[in-house]
């Protein structure tokens, strides 16, 4: 179930957010998504999802072309945008269920039940939405991403906003999920790109600058650490 | 806050057909609830836009549209849904006034002496006007962030499809244009129906007005920049 991405590019009116990258992402593997702010990596995200048009270059999830495919690849992703947006008068399970349901799963309720204690929102599952902390809704995100048992992950920023005890948390999670999905995610943090990715692709000004596992990276710029990296390719 | 908004138009309802001596059926003297039925169209002119802005403006401020349009679903299915939910809410709106057919048929004399055909004509007409204000209502909440907006529009969209070109057409008056213009406007076909005779042209007539600005909507949210 790999992602294969090729020649992508995005032009808004005159300004070309993403600017002909290709890679790949092998199933089993968690790629870190680095780069600025405004570097083109929550668009690119979003063409993955099929939520928005590509300029031209072509993407292909689990051997299917996503113009071609959609429908079908849409069931096989699992997305937390970024600032995690949710519907905020909605209780956690009948959100939850509500998002099921756009999936036909069967046994829904079980399902539902399950994913609530994998994210660990047991002590709140009986909450609103608007209620929440923005921790526990990182973690309604995460849920929704996941309910379908997605093969492929889309994660924009899934760690921001959280206490360390969250992010922890979270992370384990992730890394559970990486051993047999596609995941990408995007981050800010250094220390958690060390903590849970295998593979780093660092994008800046709308092309990939970098694309390698971490020590290869560290390797290659003859530095220990991968904030300087960053620094360097980026700046 | 639906049903705040359906209370609101049960409660205007109950006022001006009961109880403002103006509109009051009772005053009137004649067992007939046509003074019900030409007014609800300008209630329905603010009720209808009032149900339908949120649809898609909120969903676009909010960024909660990502979460519709990630999961398989075409972007036709999204906008039915959204529309047949107003629908329902409408037909919450609608179902209640029943009550005031009961009491013109109580209060008629002799008793139950009420045209029922062209109430139940009536009734229809109304439904298909609701159909087609909530098409106009979705069509304006895809084209703006800003329900407050949508709302405005909706309006003004909804008053001159039931009215607009009905005054437009008295431009024109003893012109071949003045026929074309009154039967575009949704007012002509309304009454039509309320009559109590469902001719198809009036059907087909309001099943291609929604068909028209549903397709505008899939046309505003499929070419999405947002």
């Amino acid at each position: 179930m790999s992602i294969k991405v090729k020649d992508l590019s995005k032009h808004f009116s005159s300004q070309k957010a993403v600017d002909s990258i290709s890679f790949e992402a092998k199933p089993g593997r968690i790629l870190g998504f680095l780069g600025p702010n405004g570097a083109g990596k929550s668009t690119t995200m979003k063409m993955l999802t099929g939520y928005l048009a590509a300029t031209s270059g072509s993407i292909e999830i689990c051997n299917k072309d996503i113009l071609t495919d959609g429908l079908a690849i849409k069931k096989q992703i699992g997305y937390l945008p970024e600032n995690t947006p949710l519907y905020t008068d909605m209780y956690i399970r009948e959100f939850l269920s509500f998002v099921g349901e756009t999936y036909q799963i069967e046994n829904l309720t079980h399902r539902v039940e399950d994913v609530i204690k994998q994210v660990g929102l047991t002590p709140e599952q009986h909450k609103k939405i608007s209620m929440l902390s923005k921790g526990y809704k990182q973690r309604v995100g995460l849920a929704q991403a996941i309910i379908h048992n997605p093969q492929v992950l889309i994660l924009d920023e899934p760690t921001s906003g959280l206490d360390p005890n969250q992010l922890a948390d979270i992370r384990t999670l992730i890394k559970n999920l990486g051993q047999d999905k596609t995941v990408i995610l995007s981050t800010h943090i250094m220390q958690e790109v060390e903590a849970i990715c295998d593979e780093v692709i660092i994008i800046n000004k709308g092309k990939i600058v970098a694309n390698a596992t971490i020590d290869e990276l560290k390797a290659q710029n003859k530095t220990n650490s991968l904030e300087e990296v960053f620094r360097k390719l980026t700046n | 806050m639906a049903y705040i908004t359906i209370g609101i138009f049960l409660l205007a309802c109950a006022l001006l057909l009961w109880y403002f001596p103006d509109t009051s059926l009772l005053d009137y003297g004649y067992a007939e609830l046509n003074g019900f039925f030409s007014l609800v169209p300008f209630l329905f002119m603010f009720l209808i836009p009032a149900i339908t802005m949120r649809s898609f403006a909120e969903e676009r401020r909010e960024g909660t549209y990502v979460l519709l349009a990630t999961r398989p679903l075409s972007d036709l299915q999204i906008i039915l849904a959204k529309y047949l939910a107003c629908i329902v809410l409408l037909l919450f709106a609608l179902i209640p006034t029943l009550v005031y057919y009961y009491s013109i048929y109580q209060l008629g004399l002799p008793k139950g002496n009420v045209d029922s055909g062209a109430v139940i004509g009536s009734y229809l007409g109304l439904f298909l006007l609701g159909n087609a204000f909530t098409a106009i209502g979705i069509f304006t909440s895809s084209i703006t962030k800003n329900q407050v907006i949508a709302f405005a529009i909706a309006v003004f969209l909804c008053f001159f499809a039931f009215n607009g070109f009905d005054s437009l057409s008295k431009l024109f008056e003893l012109n071949y244009l003045e026929t074309v213009l009154i039967n575009l406007g949704i007012n002509e076909h309304y009454q039509s129906i309320s009559r109590g005779v469902l001719d198809t042209r009036d059907l087909i007539y309001f099943i291609s007005f929604v068909l028209v600005f549903l397709g505008l909507t899939k046309f505003v949210i499929g070419g999405r920049k947002w």
